[in-house]
């Protein structure tokens, strides 16, 4: 592991290094701001900040094409459809942090850590001696970065490639199975919108507004009838009519004038 | 790209001074074309014949007082339209403008950058170029810009797939991911052969690859959030959308996204589909016009011709329902896109001379088939049935009866009805001549019967 990490620090160019010391603290204080972030919105923004960090590592490394993809899979649609339901909770929603279950979070820790090192520890075994091809594109003897995952996909691949897809696609068939509810009492067409609308009893035009008066234009206000009787259906049946006095009906006086 | 640092931030300035002017040229050229379209001036006060308009617009918004809303999430509200413009500039930056030219002594091409797969890099920055609009729907804690931020997030996510899938084509076709190289393999022309006569069509994608052509141009409009699938800055739903809480310097910038992004989208399908600086015809007309500075205007001449096609398809169209513009994308775009590009794979194996000659005809035949199949099977609406005789139910639609009289005009009357006497004092005294109407109102019709 330390053979592996020494032999990169003398193979990275001044530009690489210069990203990496840049990117790397950004790519860690997003995922802490993923854990500690109060907001769903926000855990999951700081979550695309990593990515993104990520995807410039992978271009650094000259896979520009797994960088990108990644920036377009991942940070572009899933994240997107992770706000796309966070969005829908409301703004205020935030996480208790009253603790249901006791000696919760103490346990979440030491769980925590110690997957940490049950990962590096695997890690270190895995790419301890190692050593570093000069550009994969060579290592694989493909033509170009592409060609060479396309390669790896189509071939050595196959099996597990069509197996996740599979999977994956039984899983979105399951949700949408799963979130179809029937809609209760059939589609209702025009024809049956315009019968409801025109049928006897009913006035089919909108309801009348409120009077508006030189007096008054208060919702209030019920509007008359060209006869002067009051059109009941302009009054609301939760707004009391209110009937102005006399005082108030009377033209007010304009200033200067007495 | 080898260029000096000198040349690599010139590059970068003039990219960004190019967007920013067509910019204003845009929104000058859409107002003045859509006002003639519809039979008006437009614009027409500030510099000849209006040109400064769009920049005395953008000067009076960047004055204007900064509103935030109390209940926004500042940090979010102010980093999304950064978020926004930043993806719209940087998009523009492996578009080629030109062919090598000699700057000051040294050989350098018409583009910023370019790398093995740059036209990803456009498709990245669209994709998260949506945070921003997404995020300032959130942040601005309103309902309208809740709605037309979710509206954005689910028609963006959706018009990708169609337009990655039309991209896509043309990868299968060039076998290339760098604009400066699909722009070269589109340069040579494609000889057919039809029944003993020699044609060279042009190479370009749009003769070859004409579906995927037509799928990118309809879902680069929706993936531009431009009329006529506006829908998520639908000003007669949702206020002004996703940008109803912003103000000032901050509007302003989500329409500068919104702009630079229709000129971004637009010149990436003339790289992709209409031979991006080549000159529009044959190089044996003029053997200079594919040299030097020249394809600066072919380039730009075909980018203005996009930009006329957007302004006329917003002059011309309604704006769509928002389940039908969703059932566009995903059961119209989506499987032609996937079928085309299974019938491309398969006539693409199938023309490839070294197969046998029966696994050819197998090949493209079997692309034939699917293709007469889809044509066949394709589910049709259910078409509409004359009823035997006229719908009679409760009410039906409303027609006036069969032996409708006509009431008498009042007007015509001659002896006008005496004043209602309970009609009140506001009410004029004279006669009222709606009098004999008042008692058949159509809310009475019931009690009448």
């Amino acid at each position: 592991m330390i053979d592996l990490a020494q032999t990169v620090a003398q193979n990275a160019s001044a530009g690489e290094s210069v990203f990496f010391w840049i990117l790397a603290p950004i790519a860690l204080g997003g995922a802490m701001g993923l854990v500690l972030a109060r907001s769903a919105i926000h855990a999951a923004l700081m979550l695309a900040i990593t990515m993104m960090c990520l995807a410039v590592f992978y271009i650094m490394q000259a896979a520009p094409f797994l960088g990108f993809v990644q920036i377009m899979v991942y940070t572009g649609a899933i994240m997107m459809l992770f706000l796309f339901v966070l969005m829908l909770f409301g703004r205020d929603s935030k996480d208790s942090m009253f603790e249901t279950l006791r000696g919760q979070r103490l346990l979440a820790v030491c769980l925590g850590i110690g997957l940490a090192a049950l990962l590096a520890s695997g890690l270190a075994r895995a790419v301890s001696g190692m050593t570093i091809a000069a550009d994969p594109r060579w290592a694989t003897g493909a033509q170009s970065n592409v060609e060479a995952i396309a390669e790896a996909l189509f071939t050595t691949y196959l099996f597990p490639f069509e197996v996740v897809s599979g999977v994956l696609t039984v899983a979105a068939v399951g949700a949408l199975m799963f979130a179809h509810v029937a809609k209760k009492g059939g589609h209702r067409g025009q024809k049956e919108h315009s019968r409801e609308r025109f049928a006897s009893g009913v006035y089919p035009g909108p309801k009348p507004g409120p009077g508006v008066f030189a007096t008054s234009d208060s919702t209030a206000t019920p509007a008359l009838r060209p006869d002067g009787s009051i059109e009941p259906a302009s009054l609301s049946a939760y707004v009391p009519p209110r009937q102005l006095t006399a005082a108030e009906s009377a033209p007010k006086h304009t200033e200067g004038r007495e | 790209m080898n260029d000096p640092i000198w040349l690599m931030l010139v590059k970068g300035v003039l990219v960004f001074v190019v967007l920013v002017l067509l910019v204003l040229f845009t929104i000058w050229f859409e107002r003045r074309v859509v006002a003639i379209m519809q039979v008006r001036p437009g614009p027409n006060r500030n510099g000849p014949f209006g040109l400064l308009q769009s920049l005395a617009d953008g000067l009076k918004l960047a004055f204007k007082e900064d509103v935030m809303p109390r209940t926004a999430d500042r940090v979010v509200f102010i980093a999304a339209p950064v978020i926004a413009v930043a993806c719209a500039f940087t998009a523009f930056a492996v578009i080629p403008f030109g062919p090598e030219v000699n700057v000051f002594g040294i050989e350098t091409e018409l583009q910023l950058t370019d790398f093995e797969v740059s036209v990803l890099l456009i498709l990245a920055c669209s994709a998260v170029g949506v945070y921003g609009i997404v995020l300032a729907g959130w942040s601005s804690g309103s309902t309208y810009s809740l709605l037309g931020a979710l509206r954005a997030a689910a028609q963006v996510i959706s018009y990708e797939i169609a337009l990655g899938l039309a991209v896509l084509t043309v990868f299968f076709q060039s076998q290339l991911m760098s604009t400066g190289a699909i722009v070269e393999a589109q340069a040579q022309g494609l000889p057919l052969n039809f029944g003993g006569a020699e044609i060279t069509l042009p190479g370009w994608y749009l003769i070859i690859l004409a579906p995927s052509f037509v799928i990118f141009v309809i879902s680069m409009v929706g993936e531009t959030n431009r009329a006529p699938f506006d829908l998520p800055e639908a000003e007669s739903e949702l206020v002004a959308g996703f940008a109803t809480e912003y103000s000032s310097l901050k509007y302003a910038s989500f329409f500068l996204a919104e702009y630079v992004n229709m000129v971004t989208m637009s010149a990436l399908c003339v790289t992709l589909f209409l031979g991006g600086w080549a000159a529009p015809f044959p190089s044996s007309w003029w053997p200079g016009a594919n040299e030097g500075f020249m394809p600066l205007v072919w380039f730009f001449g075909k980018v203005l011709a996009f930009l006329f096609f957007y302004v006329w398809l917003r002059g011309t169209l309604p704006r769509l329902r928002y389940d039908q513009f969703m059932r566009l994308g995903w059961k119209v775009l989506v499987p032609v896109s996937l079928v085309w590009l299974m019938v491309l794979a398969a006539m693409n194996i199938g023309l490839d001379t070294e197969n046998e000659l029966p696994t050819r005809i197998a090949f493209a035949g079997g692309a034939a088939i699917v293709v007469m199949a889809l044509i066949f099977f394709w589910p049709n609406r259910k078409q509409y049935e004359e009823p035997a005789e006229p719908d009679t139910g409760l009410g039906g639609f409303p027609v006036p009866p069969m032996d409708l009289a006509v009431p008498p005009n009042p007007r015509a009357l001659k002896e006008l009805e005496p004043a209602n006497t309970s009609a009140p004092q506001m009410l004029d005294s004279q006669a009222s001549p709606r009098g004999p109407i008042n008692g058949s109102r159509p809310t009475d019709k019931g009690e009448e019967e």
